[in-house]
């Protein structure tokens, strides 16, 4: 789970990581199919998945690169870029679209400037459409980090942004 | 270590001496919704006002799974009594810890208020949301403590598993499941009997059993509060499965954007290790069984059975051809068995109370009850577990308080994605898994998303195939391709390109992607768009052929027209038009250009006076 | 094994359990259109062209992956059935640029042949497109607009190979086949055996054009157009213009090159030759290093295959050093025509061309090695495949069935037995041993028709033994001893080959190892064959090719004992050495920095 923000990595050093990497692996080794536990802990552990960080597990896993890349850009919950400071999240299910979902992501958009997928120019938020984060009741709701925001307002997103 | 009965009564026996000290007991919901507002909080001003007032030995305090009634969360339940406090926050909290739980008065006015009857129902039982319910797969959510291995004991948790695995033997407890004629509540229904008996006669090294907490579909949240408010009943439905089936290792898939679930699981987890409940030699029979659980990724079609077990193993969620069967091939090339959550949920009550008592709720050819996340435009948004054969007018109307902001109701989207609509002439239909088949929908796992009459159907089923394609695994041909190109086309009749072959192709393409996608997902995408043209063949005309959206939904379908009446020519609306498309006058009613137009909306905003409206 | 009877269109057959409903229909004569699916290679169920109605299932059923069962009732050819392949191929074309007219798989490529035969009259669905890229690696060319997703290539690079450069990136409609991070095949550890290449049924995987600059220098007055022609060529090309797989056509092959107007025409077996008298002797010098000063790097493995050299270097840098030195045989041949040849003309090497026509696409990137040039002139200007070669033949208009039979020119046309059979796995060992056997001896290899029985079949790894006795006088040191081989083809079979090495545990003294599974016959340039049989067809006709000359040992090449005599010296001698060896470059397992 990507839960933890910011990154573990923040003041690490390289080797530090890739330690810290080998330590997961370690953990996981003898355990089938533990490819996906492994790239989940390690974007704990950098905040993304960059090339160096592959190779590096598909290395100790003895997998092809490009069967990690496969895996790795299946999932929408990886990443290989470098997240933003705060990540917004914004939930386009079916609860939240009939509730107006589309409105509150036209209100971000507006407010931030991007387009959704894209991170703002100065890397404050990166900005994300997902589908359901099981807050359903309360739609439509959008996470900044760890916070859930439900029943949001277009006109509230101003003043929810700014408590960032 | 729990090895008998005596030992799990002994526990139960322990728990309930120590709790029956306590005078209150104050259960405040950390369902994922009350979590998200702010119900911690609410929790943390209780505990520390309960110690300040050195209540805390008299007072006892549960944060409990949710309870239900989500839309109005914080919920705060105060035993005895049952009184039911909504919208609770650290305020409310304060004083319900002063008046009612150090001064015994009832706080009335924080409590549940009924609209239509105008005053306040203070006792949860007494609330039409929890009226119709039956509890079964919920039995334990929102009245135990899910921490606490203990608390789940002295409900009753374990009894089950113990009676399954110490005195019956598979094939008794195959039979008593196909007896109740429990059928999956992930989405096709089908009888988990039937696919227990297949996974004990298949032949394998090793078997696994697995449980599907993918849950993703949007707008649904049942697992989640399953496995948040009652972790051990999942253990213990799987246990009960693992043993029926000869798996001595169980998986449950949990998407990963449900880290409190997997967290409260993996305590209880745990717990029941600890406990000797998980492990060698269970109960003493000999039976070993443990349970992983694997998080996925963010992928939808990771529920597919298929799919979910290539994600198991490391890989892409592709699913995979079927035949062979799971039960045949499965997990690393093992017998496998996938059940739902809600599946393993009604289990261990099945055992425990025999298949006869299960089948006295529901109707037809689907028994028992079904959890439903309640969601879109309904008063009482929430989760709810009704017997099947609800009528859907009692589920919208009488559990889930009609529609909000005093709409009309128009669609029910039940089953997800891969289901279809239910309107307004099915209101009266029995909600089982036939008689939705029968309607063009499905029973799904229990997403209920109520549409009001602003919705627009072309609109709805765009936003669904717009989702499956954006989900599909990009496998096969008719799924990868078709759904883009269902897509496109029902894009273009909201933009109003639609054109009069536009409905053919449509039902050309989906009969082709359901007669040969791969998997479920390929096969039931088709499903929105067939439904709404069932229902609603006219609001497709009307977009098509008069490029007009009746529910004024589909923007580039607007017509923004300045009232004359009440237009008091104010020029606002002219300042404020980025393309120059209003003219007009001062003093006098103006004129939007609709050539110009684009339909941005802008001055609907910037008028005063209302007098611009969308026609 | 138990047998299950079904009908299909109403016909009846019986067939093992666990057949798929595609092969029992094929056993009855039934013809069910597929796409993805290629016999066994890969079984995917992805183009859902192949489906057929089985009775009682509620959707259609894929006959390629769905095994028949006891009373199934299938219709292959149901209103309900081709309305669904039209379909879906329909949806094929609406994300595929349709350029057939201008797209050098027209008239051999899958997609097309199915869109005719289904009778496809519209291409209705417009809307967006996959990705539109291509990558032009040395070898092979990624035309990803054209990719139908068949994943055929996965499979291959995948399973069989067992690189695993190309995989499936992204999900659902955004999918590409691609390496990792859908990086260019020349940023990765791509082989470029080109086994992908030759499974992939529509332009998307290609070799990267040579045409150009050949036809361009065939133009210019100034150049010295000289080709060579590799053994496997002369039994595949046929098969480009309708002649059964397997089929020998070096007489064609030669008139075909003559009347394209090439200056000299050569054959690289002359170089096989070359190639068995320096390895064979580079063994020796190992093999006399090792038992008498206890030290040299054995096994030692062969160095003909560019595809299974670029694989040593990213995967066992480690092992470089027991990789024989020698350049492959058309690289040696390339520097001697620039330099041997030359100087017989008495022409300035920078005028003269060389054209290599290779069953194989490493060789394309082997060609830009910076290693292979003598004074910044390459050895080798420009390497077609054997397919480039018929594209060429039919661009020119030449009928090439009714060509008359003509010989290589001299002095670098005359070659022997051993050298032909250099084009299918084993081949090498068996040329090799043939000579080392006998230098060491005296006598001819003791074997049937001088082909190594136990190395002679398909299978992944196979091995020998042979014990040298009553040796010459100068090879003393190898009285009684016994000789460990080891023959393996494809990167599977050498990778284990390769571990027990690295780990200390190899028995053998030498290796043979091919990168393309069976060798250069089925190399990533050579014909693209749906028969099954196809590489026992042109294993059959190298064999032919051995078995019907009189000379059949390298050693005995006269060609190369006048060249030794006259330019060379003596085999691994000094001049050799400068043009016929090489040496390798340590890159990372996927092709990052080696840190030192
Ligand atoms: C695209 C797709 C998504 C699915 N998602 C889920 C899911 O999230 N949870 C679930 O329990 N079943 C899901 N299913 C159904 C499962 O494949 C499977 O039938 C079910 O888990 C079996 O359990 P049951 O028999 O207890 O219902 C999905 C099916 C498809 C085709
Ligand atoms: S139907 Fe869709 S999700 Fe299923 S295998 Fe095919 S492409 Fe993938
Ligand atoms: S909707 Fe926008 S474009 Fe149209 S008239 Fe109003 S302001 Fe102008
Ligand atoms: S803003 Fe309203 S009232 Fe003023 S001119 Fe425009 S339409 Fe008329
Ligand atoms: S790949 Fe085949 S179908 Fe595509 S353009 Fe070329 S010949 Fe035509
Ligand atoms: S088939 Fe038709 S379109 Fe194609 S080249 Fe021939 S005439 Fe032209
Ligand atoms: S050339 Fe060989 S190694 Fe490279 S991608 Fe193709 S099959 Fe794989
Ligand atoms: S590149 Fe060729 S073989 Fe590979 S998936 Fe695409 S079409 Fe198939
Ligand atoms: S086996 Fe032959 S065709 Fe294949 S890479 Fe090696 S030399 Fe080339
Ligand atoms: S649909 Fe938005 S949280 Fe579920
Ligand atoms: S989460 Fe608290 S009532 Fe549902
Ligand atoms: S050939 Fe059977 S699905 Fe492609």
């Amino acid at each position: 789970m990507s839960e933890k923000s910011p990154p573990e990595t923040y003041g690490l050093s390289e080797s530090a990581v890739f330690d810290k990497i080998s330590e997961v692996v370690e953990k996981y080794r003898g355990c089938d199919g533990c490819l996906i536990q492994v790239l989940h802990e390690a974007q704990d552990i950098c905040g993304y998945l960059p090339p160096e960080v592959q190779k590096f597990i598909a290395k100790k896993l003895d997998l092809s690169l490009s069967t990690v890349s496969g895996v790795i850009s299946f999932y929408s919950f990886f990443s290989t870029s470098p997240k933003a400071k705060h990540s917004i999240k914004i939930c386009l299910g079916t609860a939240c679209y009939v509730r107006g979902g589309e409105k509150i992501v036209e209100a971000i958009e507006k407010e931030l400037g991007v387009k959704a997928g894209e991170n703002t120019p100065d890397n404050k938020f990166s900005f994300q459409i997902t589908r359901c984060l099981g807050a359903c009741g309360l739609a439509p709701v959008f996470m900044v980090d760890d916070d859930v925001h439900q029943r949001v307002t277009p006109s509230a997103v101003k003043d929810i942004l700014a408590r960032y | 270590m729990i090895k008998t009965l005596q030992d799990i009564r002994a526990a139960a026996e322990e728990y309930n001496s120590k709790v029956s000290k306590y005078e209150k007991h104050v259960l405040v919901c950390g369902g994922g919704s009350c979590i998200s507002s702010n119900c911690r909080d609410v929790k943390d001003t209780v505990e520390r006002l309960l110690k300040e007032k050195g209540l805390s030995d008299k007072i006892r305090l549960t944060v409990t799974g949710c309870a239900g009634l989500c839309a109005l969360g914080p919920i705060v339940i105060v035993n005895p009594g049952r009184i039911f406090y909504v919208n609770v926050d650290a305020e409310k909290a304060a004083d319900i810890v002063g008046e009612h739980l150090a001064g015994g008065k009832i706080l009335e006015k924080y409590t549940y208020y009924d609209s239509k009857n105008g005053k306040h129902i203070p006792c949860a039982d007494d609330i039409p949301f929890y009226k119709n319910q039956v509890k079964i797969a919920l039995r334990h959510c929102g009245t135990v403590d899910f921490e606490s291995l203990e608390s789940a004991l002295a409900a009753g948790g374990f009894e089950a598993a113990y009676k399954a695995i110490a005195t019956m033997r598979p094939e008794s407890v195959v039979e008593e499941i196909k007896k109740s004629n429990l059928r999956g509540r992930g989405g096709a229904g089908f009888p988990t009997g039937l696919k227990w008996e297949a996974g004990l006669k298949s032949r394998g090294e090793k078997k696994f059993i697995v449980c599907n907490a993918d849950e993703g579909d949007p707008g649904a949240f049942m697992d989640r509060s399953l496995i948040e408010g009652d972790p051990f009943g999942l253990i213990e439905g799987m246990m009960i499965g693992g043993f029926a089936i000869g798996a001595s290792k169980g998986y449950v898939y949990v998407r990963a954007e449900y880290p409190i679930a997997v967290e409260r699981l993996e305590s209880a987890l745990e717990a029941s290790r600890r406990a000797g409940l998980l492990g060698k030699d269970i109960f003493g029979t000999g039976f070993c069984f443990d349970i992983e659980i694997r998080i996925g990724a963010g992928a939808f079609v990771c529920g597919e059975e298929t799919a979910l077990m290539a994600s198991i193993e490391g890989e892409r969620g592709e699913p995979r051809q079927k035949p062979p069967f799971p039960f045949q091939k499965g997990l690393f090339g093992s017998p496998t068995i996938i059940n739902n959550v809600e599946t393993f949920a009604n289990v261990p009550a099945i055992i425990q109370n025999g298949s006869d008592w299960f089948r006295s709720y529901g109707t037809g050819k689907s028994q028992g009850t079904k959890v439903f996340a309640l969601a879109g435009s309904v008063v009482n948004t929430g989760i709810v577990e009704v017997p099947m054969g609800i009528k859907l007018r009692e589920l919208i109307f009488d559990v889930g308080g009609g529609i909000t902001g005093g709409k009309k109701f128009k669609a029910a989207q039940i089953g997800g994605p891969s289901g279809g609509c239910l309107t307004e002439s099915s209101l009266d239909e029995s909600i089982d898994y036939d008689n939705l088949i029968a309607l063009g929908a499905m029973m799904g796992s229990g997403g209920l998303i109520v549409m009001d009459e602003d919705t627009c159907m072309v609109d709805t089923a765009r936003f669904f195939l717009d989702f499956i394609q954006d989900e599909s695994c990009g496998k096969c041909v008719p799924c990868r391709i078709g759904t883009k190109r269902m897509l496109e086309i029902l894009t273009r009749i909201t933009k109003g390109g639609g054109r009069p072959e536009d409905i053919e192709e449509l039902q050309e393409l989906s009969a082709v992607i359901r007669d040969t996608a791969m998997c479920g997902l390929g096969n039931t995408s088709p499903n929105p768009v067939l439904s709404t043209l069932r229902y609603f063949k006219n609001e497709y005309i009307e977009h098509i052929e008069n490029k007009y959206c009746p529910a004024h939904v589909c923007k580039a379908l607007l017509l923004y027209k300045i009232i004359d009446e009440n237009c008091i020519g104010c020029g606002a609306c002219t300042r404020a038009c980025p393309v120059n498309a209003i003219s007009g006058t001062l003093k006098k009613p103006h004129l939007i250009d609709t050539e110009k137009c684009i339909r941005c909306g802008t001055c609907v905003d910037k008028c005063k006076f209302g007098a611009i409206k969308i026609v | 094994m138990k047998n299950v009877n079904l009908t299909i269109n109403g016909k009846a057959v019986a067939v093992p359990e666990g057949t798929t409903i595609l092969e029992a229909a094929k056993k009855i004569g039934i013809h069910i259109p597929t796409l993805c699916y290629l016999e066994n290679v890969h079984k995917y169920g992805g183009c859902r062209i192949c489906v057929v109605e089985v009775k009682g299932a509620k959707a259609l059923v894929a006959s390629c992956m769905v095994a028949a069962s006891e009373g199934m009732k299938v219709e292959t050819n149901s209103e309900r059935v081709r309305k669904a392949r039209k379909l879906n191929c329909e949806l094929l074309l609406s994300d595929h640029p349709q350029d057939c007219l201008s797209c050098s798989r027209s008239g051999s490529c899958e997609l097309q042949t199915l869109a005719n035969s289904l009778g496809l009259d519209r291409a209705r669905f417009k809307g967006e497109r996959s990705p539109d890229f291509i990558d032009i690696s040395p070898s092979v060319t990624r035309d990803a607009a054209k990719c139908i997703l068949c994943r055929r290539c996965v499979s291959v690079c995948n399973n069989i190979q067992k690189v695993g450069i190309l995989n499936a990136q992204n999900r659902g409609f955004r999918t590409i086949i691609a390496p990792a991070g859908g990086a260019p095949l020349s940023e990765v550890n791509c082989t470029y055996c080109g086994q992908c290449v030759n499974v992939c049924p529509v332009n998307a995987l290609r070799e990267t054009d040579a045409l150009a600059p050949v036809w361009r220098a065939l133009a210019d007055p100034k150049k010295r157009v000289v080709v060579q022609t590799a053994p496997a060529v002369r039994v595949a090309l046929g098969e480009e213009f309708g002649l059964p797989a397997g089929t020998p056509v070096t007489g064609k092959m030669a008139s075909a090159l003559r009347a394209l107007r090439f200056d000299d025409i050569f054959d690289t077996n002359i170089a096989a030759d070359l190639t068995i008298m320096e390895e064979g002797t580079e063994l020796l010098h190992r093999a006399k290093a090792a038992l008498t000063e206890g030290k040299a790097a054995l096994p030692m493995v062969t160095s003909c295959s560019p595809g299974w050299v670029k694989f040593v270097e990213h995967e066992f840098p480690d092992l470089l050093g027991n990789v024989s030195t020698c350049k492959s045989p058309h690289m040696m041949l390339g520097a001697l025509a620039k330099s041997y040849y030359a100087q017989k003309l008495g022409a300035d090497p920078g005028d003269m061309f060389v054209v290599s026509v290779m069953p194989c696409t490493a060789k394309k990137f082997e060609v830009t090695r910076p290693e292979m040039q003598a004074n910044g002139i390459r050895d080798v200007d420009a390497v077609l495949t054997t397919r480039e070669l018929a594209r060429m033949i039919r661009e020119a208009g030449i009928d090439f069935v009714n060509l008359p039979d003509e010989d290589f020119d001299s002095p670098l046309g005359i070659s022997t037995g051993a050298a032909d059979i250099f084009g299918v796995t084993g081949g090498v060992m068996e040329a090799a041993l043939r000579t080392v056997y006998e230098l060491v001896t005296g006598r001819e290899l003791p074997f049937d028709g001088l082909h190594v029985q136990p190395i002679c079949s398909f299978d992944q790894v196979r091995d020998a033994s042979i014990r040298f006795e009553d040796v010459l006088p100068e090879y003393k040191f190898l009285e009684g001893f016994t000789l460990n081989i080891a023959v393996t083809s494809g990167f599977a079979g050498a990778r284990r080959l390769m571990e027990e090495v690295r780990g200390g545990r190899s028995k053998y003294h030498f290796i043979e190892v091919m990168g393309c599974p069976g060798g250069c016959i089925v190399g990533g340039g050579q014909p693209r064959s749906a028969d099954p049989m196809v590489r026992e067809k042109r294993r059959a006709g190298l064999f032919s090719e051995d078995e019907r000359k009189d000379l059949r040992k390298s050693h005995k090449s006269p060609v190369a004992e006048a060249l030794y005599k006259e330019f060379l010296g003596s085999p691994c001698g000094h001049k050799s050495h400068e043009l016929l060896h090489t040496h390798y470059t340590e890159r990372g397992t996927f092709n990052e920095l080696i840190k030192k």
